[in-house]
């Protein structure tokens, strides 16, 4: 009987574990290359945009010249759409959320909903722009006003608030409700006055995160038709209006024919990630607040 | 005398509390049951938006020459609405972006869910998340001013709007969504798989690939599956950086449209409602809807049929 040939076996080894070190090495390559790409379109951005943001830049007016524009108008218009989507998506989001999770019996049109309410999660964002043009804007004749592109963006981020809601009230240990049920409240009383309030900072973080997402959302807008023109600041919900990220798409596109549009395009950008970083902490701050209570 | 409400009176004035309270808690649950009904209402709006209009447009134009024309001329004399263009123009795109987002995505979540330290994954995971966080007229902005004059380097024919720059950069896009919903499936494998593949001998790359990835196979095809979805629905990359072109071509360094961009130009261009080319509107849209519905249903079939239950 032969011997066993152990030379084979230890080069078989050592390759194994060299294709080991090699592959981590390319795993950890991948990782830091998603780095990379945030760290370049950031400095990208803000080298290009820093030095445009002045005081005259944000309380300013729109402007054809590149030195004179301001975009005063579109930071009132995105804080004027916001004060249409946080009411109206928390009145449906949390409803929404309580019925399903509290009052719907399991069953077929509990699932229902549920099934309905991931499809329109994954429905492109435009096709939400069309409904509300189709919608808002032309059957109901609202014309591209605040309260036109705050309802459909309501409904743009409408599956995302629901499903938060739904998560922070799971969530709500079951013995909160059983002492509120055995001390004799009924259970409109306990949700309003054990479930909510307990459910609130999950709901709030999921809110916030939702109405991020619809500051920065560009298409359903586009499609509404805000228009490039100078537009005088809005007063309110049923004035016409601009958004920071249309004020990026236009500037961007016209950057072929005035150079300096691209830098005004990239300061709105430090602009908005500003506020949506400042959204976004603010979310993490309340989550970690209140994180251990129970 | 202070004492003049009676016991009796006492009494009614429960049983008055006690009846509403009893009628508000028979009123609730249909209140919210009409709540809940709104985002019923959302599909059905979006559903007889889309088809109502679109059957309007498919009077005008035959199904057939909609969906097997090669030429789109919305604004020539003689308008001719063929949806092939658009089609090749987001599958694409679609393909650029996923040749760049899978492979990568996988691997982001191989290595967090397999190879890094949990002090890494801490550092790592924030960042994802910011990467996916950041609006997509962002990344359309840097497709658009830095992407493409750097790929115009290397390839010289390379039109200022062109279909590559945007499809690469979707699919950076799309990697964090990619890695988070495989890193979750991967988690999802026991950690006895593991420690018997380790046991046995072999390296954790060896453990990853014959062990880990097998077993969470359903979630990484379901995660891959969402992102093409993501991919044909994406507007603002492609819109600003891949230009208008209506030919019918799959040349990478020109300007191709796709679905989303045409309805941006059309509702841009101020249609006037009623008119044809605001009519292809719809067909477009509804188009994509059914495209990226079947691939989230797709999506949720893998994760429901071939889910592995441990």
């Amino acid at each position: 009987m032969k011997p066993m040939d152990f030379s084979t076996t230890t080069d078989r080894t050592r390759f194994r574990i060299t294709v080991n070190t090699i592959a981590k090495g390319v795993f950890f390559l991948s990782t830091i290359f998603c780095l990379l790409v945030l760290s370049l379109l950031l400095y990208r951005v803000f080298s290009q945009g820093i030095s445009w943001i002045n005081i005259d830049f944000l309380t300013g007016k729109q402007s054809t010249q590149a030195e004179r524009a301001g975009i005063f108008g579109a930071i009132l218009g995105t804080l004027w759409l916001m004060v249409v989507v946080t009411p109206v998506t928390l009145f449906f989001g949390v409803g929404t959320a309580i019925y399903l999770e509290l009052y719907a019996r399991k069953g077929r049109f509990q699932s229902f909903i549920q099934t309905n309410i991931a499809n329109l999660a994954g429905v492109p964002s435009i096709v939400y722009g069309i409904l509300g043009m189709t919608v808002f804007v032309r059957a109901l004749d609202l014309g591209n006003i605040i309260l036109a592109g705050g309802l459909t963006m309501s409904l743009l981020i409408l599956p995302i608030i629901i499903v938060a809601s739904q998560e922070a009230i799971r969530a709500v240990p079951y013995q909160l409700s059983e002492a509120s049920y055995g001390l004799g409240a009924t259970k409109w009383q306990t949700v309003k006055r054990i479930i909510l309030p307990a459910a609130l900072p999950g709901i709030l973080t999921g809110a916030i995160l939702s109405l991020s997402r619809g500051i920065g959302e560009t298409a359903p807008l586009v499609v509404i038709g805000i228009p490039a023109l100078l537009i005088p600041f809005p007063n309110g919900i049923f004035d016409k209006f601009t958004v920071l990220p249309m004020q990026i798409y236009y500037w961007t596109l016209d950057s072929t024919l005035v150079a300096e549009y691209a830098n005004l395009a990239a300061a709105t950008i430090v602009v908005l990630l500003v506020l949506l970083v400042t959204l976004n902490v603010t979310a993490i701050m309340l989550r970690n607040k209140f994180q251990h209570r129970f | 005398m202070q004492m003049n409400v009676s016991v009796r009176d006492l009494m009614r004035q429960q049983k008055k509390r006690r009846v509403y309270i009893q009628r508000l808690e028979k009123l609730i649950p249909f209140f919210l049951f009409i709540i809940a009904c709104g985002s019923v209402l959302t599909t059905l709006g979006i559903i007889y938006t889309l088809l109502s209009n679109a059957i309007a447009f498919f009077s005008h134009v035959s199904i057939w020459e909609f969906f097997t024309s090669t030429v789109l001329k919305p604004l020539s004399k003689e308008p001719q609405f063929g949806v092939l263009p658009l089609v090749a123009g987001t599958l694409t795109s679609t393909v650029i972006a996923m040749f760049v987002a899978t492979p990568i995505g996988l691997m982001v979540a191989i290595y967090l869910s397999e190879f890094a330290s949990s002090r890494a994954r801490k550092i790592l995971k924030p960042i994802l998340e910011l990467l996916a966080g950041i609006p997509t007229i962002v990344y359309g902005f840097f497709a658009f001013t830095f992407v493409t004059p750097i790929l115009q380097k290397v390839i010289p024919s390379l039109e200022a709007t062109n279909i590559l720059s945007p499809g690469i950069v979707m699919g950076v896009m799309i990697i964090p969504m990619i890695a988070s919903l495989s890193e979750d499936a991967m988690n999802a494998v026991p950690n006895t798989l593991r420690e018997g593949a380790l046991a046995l001998g072999s390296t954790r790359f060896e453990m990853a690939l014959k062990v880990v990835i097998p077993g969470a196979l359903s979630g990484i095809i379901a995660s891959i599956v969402l992102g093409i979805s993501r991919a044909i629905g994406e507007t603002m990359i492609v819109t600003i950086a891949s230009g208008s072109s209506k030919n019918f071509s799959f040349d990478v360094t020109q300007s191709m449209q796709t679905m989303t961009a045409y309805i941006v130009e059309v509702t841009g261009g101020d249609a006037p409602a009623g008119s044809t080319i605001y009519y292809s509107l719809y067909a477009v849209a509804l188009t994509l809807f059914i495209f990226t519905l079947l691939m989230n249903y797709v999506a949720s079939m893998i994760t429901k049929k071939f889910k592995e239950d441990y």
